[in-house]
């Protein structure tokens, strides 16, 4: 019958009316993301990195620049080196993760916030200065030892590097018992 | 007196280069008739395939995110299974399980998307697409539980996907699988049997099976015309062997049925994903791979049955650690050639909606 359809519809349209609306009002309110988000302001602890570069090898876009200089604090165990620029271009970045992904100590971790703006593109790289002073609360995206505490970066406390423990890759391969980690023996070599 | 006319090009379509999905068609009309008409394409071009050869295996997948933007889920899933096929590397089951849910969840947001635009197009202006973009909208959120991004995915890698589910994905999606049949039901309710929707689409720019076929067109469009040419069922991989599903077709290959196909396809994706829920197991969800692949010299073309058709990468290897050739085959942009001819004779209003019905996306034509 002609009509038929489109009152169908309007019965549609008022069973909608009448539900609790789906949107928020964001600045006001706010969703919570999940603990895996993975956002801006990259979690970066000093006392882990070694300056191995690998998250800037792994950056499909190569936007993460180190410069390092031999330290000299122990030349007879063999000279670890000091950081003089960890730059992040996050105007550029897609946040894809990989470079976390690549770290094979730990050091580096995704951020959790999304409301980056800023007036110029300069102001949008993450130096090292940035990135030693930002708040440490890491998305456990890819970091499945945060997952195991249960950690959630929107609702816990900072966690300092102690805390955040060493990611495993047998969390990822939970078959293989000897530490078979592709990611340390391949990205590991200088 | 009859009144003379002659016909008029004009350009449809945004080309500002700030736009997303650019796309211009050059229209000859004779007062509303299209006479002639020509896509042209080519703004939204990046050189995916050339920046692929210079990226490593893993690096790629971040690109295959920005092909179909509605639909990385596959654009991913098409890739990973070419570079496994390329490098022979296996993986694991739990892997596989969860890469057909992520696909086919993809596949019910791609389709959302689609039948939201598509109304959209024909005038309902936004409230059916708000209503399948609040349904969308909890599949990203599922996604972002899966991998921490909602459209720029980058879940899977080569040898599987890169981090097991969380422990509240599980419940999230049981209950996204409840609710979502009675969504589809109210979309039914509200469309389907509209007489306006019916009017303007049935029996409008119908494409014959034999020159679907002739096209090499793919995917619902192809279907629609009445063949039950489906990937996952023709030449199935991952564990589509291990599901039960149907393959829905059209019969006129009209836009109605185009429309039609879109829905029918969503409530079997959830039936693949139901089956997926039960018959997963644990275990490892990543083969061992090492990070910097070097697949032995040769090709390789892996193919999948992606939202929009059939999802194709060509792989070249010269043993280093880049893909020496990397080719897409997309369907949008095979899917549009038949535009034209569908087209001719039709009217301006249904240029739109026959536009929408064919669910093209120019990340993906212009590659
Ligand atoms: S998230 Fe991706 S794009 Fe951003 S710095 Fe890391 S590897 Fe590069
Ligand atoms: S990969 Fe990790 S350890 Fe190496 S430089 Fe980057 S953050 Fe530091």
């Amino acid at each position: 019958m002609l009509g038929l359809g489109i009152v169908n519809g309007l019965i549609v349209t008022m069973k909608n009316f009448f539900r609790k609306p789906f949107t928020i009002s964001y600045p006001e309110q706010r969703v919570l993301q999940h603990p895996r988000f993975r956002g801006e302001e990259f979690t970066w602890y000093e006392e882990r990195c070694t300056a191995c570069a690998s998250c800037a090898k792994f950056c499909p876009l190569g936007i993460i620049r180190i410069v390092t200089h031999p330290s000299g604090e122990t030349p007879t165990e063999g000279d670890s080196y000091a950081i003089d620029a960890f730059d992040i271009d996050i105007g550029r970045c897609m946040f894809c993760g990989l470079c976390v992904e690549a770290c094979p100590y730990d050091a580096l971790f995704m951020g959790s916030g999304f409301e980056e703006a800023k007036p110029s593109r300069r102001n949008l790289v993450i130096t090292v200065d940035h990135l030693r002073a930002a708040d440490k609360r890491p998305s456990t995206w890819f970091r499945p030892q945060l997952e195991a505490q249960g950690y959630d970066p929107h609702k816990g406390t900072e966690v300092t590097w102690r805390d955040a423990g060493r990611e495993h890759f047998l969390y990822h391969v939970p078959q293989r018992p000897e530490q078979e980690s592709s990611t340390a023996t391949e990205e590991g070599k200088p | 007196m009859p009144i003379r006319s002659e016909p008029v090009t004009v350009n449809v379509g945004p080309q500002h280069p700030s736009t997303h999905g650019v796309l211009r068609l050059r229209v000859t009309f004779d007062g509303e008739v299209i006479l002639d008409m020509e896509p042209v394409f080519g703004y939204l071009h990046r050189g995916s395939e050339k920046l692929g050869e210079e990226r490593t295996y893993t690096q790629v997948i971040t690109l295959t995110d920005r092909l179909d933007y509605v639909a990385s889920m596959t654009n991913n899933q098409a890739y990973v299974l070419a570079a496994e096929k390329l490098a022979g590397i296996q993986a694991p089951e739990r892997g596989m399980y969860l890469r057909v849910i992520a696909a086919e969840l993809q596949r019910v947001a791609s389709h959302l998307v689609a039948t939201g635009f598509l109304l959209n197009d024909l005038g309902a202006f936004a409230t059916p697409l708000m209503y399948c973009f609040r349904e969308r909208e909890r599949i990203l959120d599922l996604f972002e539980m899966l991998c921490g991004a909602r459209i720029t995915l980058s879940y899977m890698r080569v040898g599987g996907v890169f981090q097991d589910a969380p422990e509240d994905f599980w419940p999230a999606l049981r209950k996204f699988m409840a609710d979502m049949p009675h969504y589809l039901d109210e979309y039914e309710q509200l469309l389907t049997d509209n007489e306006i929707l019916v009017t303007r689409t049935k029996g409008v720019s119908i494409l014959n099976a034999d020159h679907a076929l002739n096209a090499s067109v793919t995917g619902p469009v192809l279907r629609a015309s009445g063949l039950p040419w489906d990937l996952r069922k023709i030449d199935p991989y991952e564990i589509y062997n291990r599901v039960q599903f149907d393959v829905p077709v059209g019969k006129a290959g009209d836009n109605y049925d185009r429309f039609k196909i879109r829905i029918d396809e969503m409530r079997q994706s959830l039936r693949i994903i139901e089956q997926c829920i039960d018959q997963i197991g644990p275990g490892p969800v990543r083969a061992i791979v090492p990070s910097l692949i070097r697949p032995p010299i040769g090709d390789a073309y892996g193919r999948i049955e992606g939202p929009k058709g059939e999802l194709g990468f060509y792989l070249v290897s010269d043993g280093s650690i880049a893909p020496y050739r990397f080719k897409i085959r997309s369907p949008s942009l095979i899917n549009l050639t038949v535009l034209r001819d569908i087209l001719i004779g039709w009217k301006l209003a249904d240029m739109i909606v026959t536009l929408g019905s064919i669910d093209i996306n120019m990340g993906e034509v212009d590659r």
